[in-house]
């Protein structure tokens, strides 16, 4: 059965203008075939001997069906013609009734605000919206970042400050009201690193321990020995925290820095606290932030030990009172037994609110985050 | 209609070339149409058998420097005008090698290199383009002319008539070549024309329009020849109304209910290869062996151009965005 | 209108038009213009005025009520190695080439696997505004947008009206160059000396933050207007003049969007199925996530365009309604 047409699927065998035995010529129309658009004559494209005729009239076969044989033709030659698949209906599939709509209303919240509340580490869940119908907008998320840096009762930020205007509001406010003084303790951090070494030498890389977990530790229990660096300054002056939790500040990809807390940090055991570091780390740069974790420290370190600086001074981050910079850890002359060996030194800097505290109890509190540095075994 | 008794005023040469040139398209259309039933030519698929006599007796007055527009009815032209059959082949298969590269299909067979242009699937659209093309010979000074052939059917669009009248205003250097075969698709002329003279419709637009056998080959050389001379110096358009007739249908699926069968025999036995063999043989210029020989030969020129077509590669898909826009600065 | 060298002077948009083509004229003899009543008449909206003079019958056509057959010439002519400008003399009447322009200029690069390149300009004037009703004040620009194979574009500044025109001549592909007939009187300064322009990218018209609108031809200027009265309250509205609406700018759009977060298309033809659709789409393709709200557009009412003014006016996207739209766009609730 010839293809006619790309819509011919089909045809139906007429009649037969030839025999068994006929001699055809090239040209003949050698059958009659029914079409949706009438009976069409069907040519031979050969000159042959008629050996058998394959259909029978008032039989409607697929286009590539073979109508007749000549002699001498193999049947694969005849059989050569892809056979027209008849389209199967194709059942429709019935669809599962749809659940039941959930009762709350979903917030609504912009692409772009998603995306920027992720990059700051801000859940969204505490964000007010004030887009048409409470829709969460990207000027709603620089809002709650730059509140969150300043006191709860200053007014939103109207307009669309970015995280950099948020972290510059908070530091010109804290550089304006809170008197800092800065002291600076420079130690020998090879007690440290060589306990650390050795605690990691035996231990698989998922149970390693990194030098910020250590200088958290330090920090925190120090803290909570010496009054006056963990809290908070308010309307009333200062009110100390009990709890003594460590905010990290972590730097974000595409500027800016978030300073969430590892809470009780004075308590927790060191591998508690790399793991919660790393969990901090991971979340930060992936934006799942929890707001517990945000604006909850009572004191913060920061750190730029990869930059290879000596020291920093830091800015502290209202309303906290303190805030401990650790420097790079470089290899320094150092006075041992009278004579001057290489030795890793860190410099630990402290910038505190005078109003709290003053230096003398600043380089308490120094001398005490190096005294646990010393014995790292203890902490 | 031409005496079949008359001789041929051609040499034994020129009446082989001439046999030969209509062979090849005869050869060519009946394999296309196997090759049809067979899936391996796919869409639409028109043929030209039965006008075989227009396009080899036009192109031979036609030169090199001459554009030519045809109609979806164009592998005759084409063979005529000297595009490769294996480029034909392969183009109605659709591969990368083909005239138009694929891209057309048996519509849509294009060849710049030959002032090839198409294979024009919509009735009277070709007519606008050669009257362009004839107008950038004029402006440019050159002394090419448009050919342009189309069926009688595209009478009745308007661009038929825009177009005749442009061209006289302008005296452009247009050879407007309709091929009437009597039937558009399936309606007759009578039935869709109130005025079924073509020729006279162009003449009222202002220029020389003439009746043609157009199942004698030589009748169709000598007019376009005639026609072509006084284009080229200068007097405007012209048409000519070849007198021909479809042998088979319109397209590949046509049950012809709108024409009796034995209407097709009776042209089928005045058909251009018939009558032209026949007066040759009377006239002692070709022999049966010649015409044995020219039927072989151009038998042996399709199935090479069919294998061609076969061995030919697809073109890559990720070559599917090609060619929308020019990919070269003209 | 005296040249200062170096400096700008004042033209109008339509003797810009009519400077770029007697440039164009000038500058290659391949260049001809054909199209109804362009010469002997100056063209129905003065655009050719004193071109035949110039130029001389050959290169000036003027042509029979024949759009089919003469766009058709101007594609066979383009094939045929000229450079033909074809006046049609409205985007209405176009739709008598439309076999032309869409079966023949729009496919034969195509169709012939690149042996037939149609560099051919068709030049209309398009739009409404001048009570002129239904059948003569269509925009057909997003409609011929939707074909591959041809290049879409529509000057709306005297810089373009006088620079288009040198670029699309100088494209191997088919050009249909839209201008709209309410900026036929605009004044303005033209630059010189001239720079040569491409008819591939969008410009920023006006930068801002606030939000982002896309338009082209008239209604870039009612964006304009819109963008100036926005600003007293305090919204930075950027304006962006797509230029090019075959092929669209998606780079310069997006760098728009991904600036401000907010977006309002501002196009005459409809909405259903239009130029506008096909932004916001693209928009939501490339540039979801930085969306602070939804796509906003200003079309024309779904209606075809009635006789009285007042309905005609209310129709039209009008700077009204684009000031209205931005607000909304920027609005809090708090």
């Amino acid at each position: 059965m010839p293809s006619l047409g790309a819509d011919m699927e089909a045809g139906t065998l007429v009649e037969w203008r030839i025999d068994k035995g006929s001699r055809v010529k090239r040209g003949d129309v050698v059958a009659l075939v029914d079409t949706e658009k009438g009976v069409i004559d069907i040519e031979s494209f050969e000159d042959g001997v008629v050996e058998s005729l394959s259909v029978k009239p008032g039989v409607r076969v697929p286009v590539g069906t073979t109508l007749a044989l000549f002699e001498g033709e193999p049947v694969a030659h005849a059989a050569a013609l892809p056979p027209a698949r008849a389209g199967a209906p194709v059942a429709i599939p019935t669809m599962p009734p749809a659940a039941a709509p959930s009762v709350e209303r979903a917030r609504r919240i912009s692409p772009a605000a998603r995306a920027r509340a992720a990059s700051l580490g801000v859940d969204v869940a505490a964000i007010h919206g004030t887009g048409p119908q409470g829709v969460v907008t990207l000027a709603d998320v620089e809002a709650t970042v730059a509140a969150a840096g300043a006191k709860p009762a200053a007014p939103a930020a109207a307009g669309r400050a970015g995280i950099r205007n948020a972290i510059a509001a908070s530091m010109g406010r804290s550089k304006r009201e809170i008197p800092h003084y800065y002291l600076q303790l420079a130690l020998d951090f090879q007690a440290a690193a060589s306990w650390l070494e050795e605690f990691n030498r035996v231990r698989p890389v998922p149970e390693r321990l990194l030098p910020a977990v250590l200088l958290i530790k330090a920090t925190a229990r120090a803290a909570a020995e010496k009054d006056g660096f963990s809290g908070f300054y308010g309307a009333g002056g200062f009110a100390r925290s009990q709890a003594v939790h460590v905010g990290v500040a972590i730097a974000l990809r595409g500027g800016g820095l978030v300073a969430p807390a590892i809470l009780d940090a004075d308590r927790k055991p060191l591998p508690t606290i790399m793991h919660e570091l790393q969990d901090l780390v991971a979340r930060v740069r992936s934006g799942h932030m929890r707001s517990s974790e945000i604006g909850t420290a009572t004191l913060t370190i920061t750190s730029l030990g990869d930059e290879g600086v000596d020291l920093l001074l830091p800015i502290i981050y209202p309303p906290q009172v303190a805030i401990v910079g650790f420097g790079s850890v470089l290899e320094r002359p150092w006075a041992v037994d009278g004579r001057v060996e290489v030795r890793p030194v860190l410099n630990l800097t402290l910038a505190a609110d005078h109003r709290v505290t003053d230096g003398r109890l600043g380089a308490q509190f120094l001398a005490r985050i190096r005294d646990w540095l010393m014995k790292p075994a203890e902490l | 209609m031409t005496d079949a008794a008359e001789t041929p005023d051609v040499t034994r040469e020129q009446a082989l070339q001439l046999l030969g040139g209509m062979l090849r398209i005869r050869q060519f259309e009946d394999r296309c149409a196997q090759l049809y039933t067979e899936l391996k030519i796919r869409g639409f698929l028109h043929l030209y058998n039965g006008e075989e006599a227009v396009a080899v007796g036009v192109m031979q007055a036609l030169a090199p420097q001459d554009a030519i527009v045809a109609t979806y009815r164009e592998h005759g032209h084409a063979l005529a005008r000297g595009v490769p059959m294996n480029a034909l082949m392969a183009e109605m298969f659709g591969k990368r090698t083909g005239a138009s590269g694929g891209r057309g299909g048996s519509m849509h067979v294009f060849d710049t290199a030959r002032r090839f242009f198409g294979g024009n699937a919509i009735v009277g659209g070709g007519l606008p383009l050669a009257v362009g093309l004839a107008l950038a010979e004029k402006l440019g000074r050159r002394n090419g002319i448009a050919a342009c052939f189309f069926g009688e059917g595209a009478v009745a669009e308007g661009e038929f008539h825009e177009s005749l009248n442009l061209a006289a205003l302008w005296r452009l250097p247009v050879l407007f070549i309709c091929e009437n075969n009597l039937y558009a698709m399936g309606t007759a002329l009578a039935r869709s024309e109130a005025n079924t003279d073509v020729s006279a419709k162009a003449a009222s637009y202002g220029m020389t329009a003439l009746p043609v056998d157009g199942m004698d080959v030589l009748a169709v050389a000598a007019a376009t020849r005639a026609a072509v001379g006084a284009i080229r110096g200068g007097g405007g358009p012209r048409l000519l109304e070849c007198r021909t007739y479809r042998l088979r249908a319109h397209s590949m699926f046509d049950a012809q209910l709108y024409r009796d069968k034995a209407e097709v025999e009776e042209w089928r036995k005045r058909g251009p290869l018939i009558t032209f063999t026949t007066r040759c043989k009377a006239a002692g210029l070709i022999t049966e062996e010649d015409f044995q020989r020219l039927e072989k030969a151009a038998d042996g020129e399709v199935e090479a151009a069919v294998a061609f077509a076969e061995r030919s590669e697809w073109e890559p898909l990720d070559a599917l965005e090609r060619f929308v826009y020019a990919e070269h600065a003209t | 209108m005296s040249a200062v060298a170096g400096g700008d002077r004042r033209i109008t948009y339509r003797e810009a038009l009519r400077e770029a083509l007697r440039e164009a004229l000038s500058a290659d003899p391949r260049v001809f213009l054909m199209g109804e009543d362009v010469g002997r008449y100056g063209g129905c909206y003065a655009v050719t005025k004193s071109l035949l003079a110039e130029f001389g019958e050959e290169r000036i056509r003027d042509t029979p009520l024949s759009e089919s057959a003469f766009v058709g010439a101007g594609i066979g002519a383009a094939l045929g190695g000229l450079r033909p400008i074809v006046e049609i003399m409205t985007c209405n009447f176009s739709l008598l080439a439309l076999d032309q322009i869409v079966n023949n200029a729009a496919t034969l690069c195509h169709m012939s696997a690149g042996q037939c390149p149609v560099p051919v300009v068709i030049r209309m004037a398009t739009g409404a505004g001048r009570q002129l009703a239904a059948q003569h004040s269509h925009s057909f620009e997003g409609w011929y947008a939707h074909i591959p194979g041809l290049r879409i574009v529509a000057p709306a500044t005297i810089d373009d009206a006088r620079g288009m025109l040198a670029a699309a001549l100088r494209s191997p592909d088919p050009v249909l160059m839209f201008e709209h007939i309410g900026l036929l009187n605009m004044e303005g300064e033209l630059i010189e000396p001239l720079v040569p322009l491409d008819i591939d990218h969008a410009a920023i018209r006006r930068a801002g933050r606030d939000l982002t609108m896309l338009s082209y031809g008239a209604s870039l200027f009612k964006c304009l207007e819109a963008a100036a009265t926005l600003a007293g309250a305090g919204v930075e509205a950027e304006v962006v003049d797509l230029r090019t609406l075959r092929p669209l700018d998606d780079t310069r759009i997006m760098e728009s969007v991904r600036r401000t977060h907010r977006v309002l298309i501002v196009d005459e033809g409809w909405r259903s199925g239009g130029l506008s659709a096909e932004l916001g789409m693209r928009i939501v393709e490339q540039a979801f996530y930085e969306l602070d709200a939804p796509i906003a557009r200003v079309c024309t009412a779904e209606i075809p365009i009635p006789y009285p003014k007042h309905l005609e006016d209310a129709a039209l996207p009008s700077v009204e309604r684009v000031v209205s739209a931005a607000r909304a766009l920027v609005a809090h609730e708090s």
